[in-house]
């Protein structure tokens, strides 16, 4: 069923993002790569630029003014993360780079201290590069294994096989909540299920998961959850890892450094509580101002709108997609974002998205760091859009028309 | 003589006001010209690109170097074979001193940025290579 969303709402929350005005080839800017990143709303970009206008002072232990006024808005916004994804509290909530950062936190200090050799841990075929690589050399450090769960012909998890693969020698599932080339939503819930009946915990990379719907980390019962905050319309370089206080507690630190510390000695060092002991260093202030602007914004525009738009959108743009002649939709499953990658029959997905770029529509083509899902599906790249709720169908029918462009002047 | 060839170049694609026609004769180059054997299409021939990918080959015969090249792209492939008039049939001094930047004349500049990652970068860093062991070779016999 496709709810169409009043013009007049979606234009107004477009006049929020001043980029989305601006124009490529001297043709307006058609934006489908959200899930690469998403664009900033003029909120986020205030927020970091008075930041550094009127706030900016380096954080914790200061006694001045500025020191704590900054400390208090750093920790009032760690605070509005753990709200906003329902976490036990603020001290489950570290603060990294990126979810590219977080995974490589959880897989070097959790591994460090529970992976030993012969053991396994088990991914899935969907993973983003960054979702795969830290847990292979992880298994490598120790001497463990990687177990891979495939996909169903749809491109949903094979959960049958992830059944089988479990056993005793498990100690980590690692998988997406949401596929970033084929936008699979992956049922979370179940495979914690599934793995906490055999004690194993369960690492979510929720780079994609963030920006399209409502997150409950504790309904989903998962013990990581890892974000950025620069694909859910807040900044580059700042992003989160949710974990449960009882595995925090238990992990080694993996950088060490300033804030991290309780006490140093040349002899010996003793580590500050959680989350303290992750976030070595002086943190990127600014953009957890963005990131905090980021999740207001979220909030003001509510989920209604923003699952009701984007459903909208992937469904319109599945049906327009599959009235043109030649295109294959890569990843059919019944469950997805608004993320779509698919074939042009005979035309190289480089030579479409090329000229697509000069048509002004910007879509990713390429393995979309997926290069073992690309493998498993025997291609080596797909075109992909990925839409955000500021998208209209009136760009997807633009898109349509320069695909018919493509397909004529490759004809 | 390299330097003929790519103002050649640069003339004919002066004569495009509009990008489109300038993909359109890329394109037609790109199907046109058959560019390498499929024998030569081996693993040690390619160039591994995030978007396209690549094959070059050489040959080198009395004191001159011959490139062969292909890829799965069309653009790919006729941005190839604009790099092979220019580079393919020289001495190898020739081809290392030769300047590379001829594709930002014909706007075609962003298929050779580090980021587009469709293979040319490396293709043009390949023939320097080749062209630069080929320099040593002679100085060698």
């Amino acid at each position: 069923m496709m709810i169409e969303i009043p013009e007049s709402k979606i234009q107004s929350v477009r006049n929020d993002f001043p980029i989305l005005s601006r124009s490529i080839y001297g043709k307006p800017l058609v934006y489908f790569d959200n899930a690469a990143t998403t664009q900033k709303p003029r909120s986020v970009i205030d927020a970091i630029s008075n930041y550094y206008m009127n706030d900016n002072a380096n954080v914790h232990r200061g006694v001045h003014y500025l020191s704590q006024l900054a400390t208090g808005a750093f920790e009032d916004v760690r605070m509005k993360v753990a709200k906003f994804i329902n976490a036990g509290g603020p001290s489950e909530i570290v603060f990294t780079r990126g979810a590219t950062e977080a995974i490589n936190l959880v897989a070097w200090s959790y591994c460090e201290s529970f992976l030993n050799t012969g053991d396994e841990i088990i991914v899935s075929v969907l993973e983003h590069h960054s979702n795969i690589v830290p847990w292979q050399v992880a298994c490598e450090r120790k001497g463990a294994f990687l177990k891979v769960i495939p996909i169903t012909s749809e491109g949903e998890l094979d959960l049958a096989v992830f059944r089988h693969l479990l056993n005793d020698r498990t100690k980590m599932v690692a998988v997406s909540h949401i596929s970033n080339t084929l936008g699979t939503i992956n049922p979370i819930a179940d495979i914690v299920a599934m793995a906490h009946s055999k004690n194993v915990p369960v690492f979510v990379d929720g780079a994609q998961g963030l920006s399209h719907g409502r997150v409950d980390v504790q309904k989903l019962d998962c013990d990581f959850y890892v974000f950025s905050a620069h694909k859910m319309y807040g900044p580059m370089g700042i992003g989160g890892l949710y974990g449960k206080t009882t595995w925090l507690e238990k992990m080694q630190p993996y950088q060490m450094g300033g804030e991290m510390i309780e006490k140093v000695t040349f002899e010996k060092t003793t580590y500050n509580e959680i989350p303290y002991k992750f976030e070595a260093g002086t943190p990127n202030v600014a953009d957890v101002m963005g990131l905090g602007a980021a999740i207001d914004y979220l909030n003001g525009l509510g989920w209604d709108f923003i699952t009701a738009q984007e459903n909208d959108l992937l469904n319109y743009a599945t049906t327009r997609l599959m009235e043109v002649e030649g295109i294959t939709i890569v990843g059919t499953s019944a469950h997805k974002a608004a993320i779509i990658s698919f074939l042009i029959d005979r035309i190289h997905f480089f030579d479409a998205g090329t000229i697509l770029d000069h048509l002004g529509i910007a879509v990713r083509t390429g393995s979309h760091c997926t290069q073992p899902l690309m493998d498993s599906l025997g291609i080596s790249g797909t075109l992909r859009a990925s839409m955000a709720f500021y998208n209209t169908r009136q760009e997807i029918d633009k898109l349509i028309d320069a695909i018919h462009k493509v397909k004529n002047l490759f004809a | 003589m390299i330097k003929e060839t790519i103002d050649q170049i640069i003339k004919e694609f002066d004569q495009f006001d509009d990008w489109m026609d300038k993909y359109n004769y890329l394109i037609e180059m790109g199907r046109s010209v058959p560019l390498i054997e499929d024998t030569e299409k081996t693993d040690s021939n390619l160039i591994v690109g995030c978007q396209s990918r690549v094959w070059l080959s050489s040959e080198y015969k009395d004191g001159l170097i011959f490139f062969t090249a292909d890829s799965d792209a069309v653009i790919t492939k006729g941005i190839a074979y604009l790099l092979i008039r220019v580079f393919s049939g020289h001495t190898p001094t020739e081809i290392v001193e030769a300047e590379t930047t001829f594709l930002d004349k014909i706007g075609l500049k962003e298929h050779l940025s580090p980021t587009r990652s469709n293979g040319l970068l490396s293709m043009v860093k390949q023939i320097k290579i080749y062209a630069f062991a080929y320099q040593i070779k002679e100085k060698n016999v």
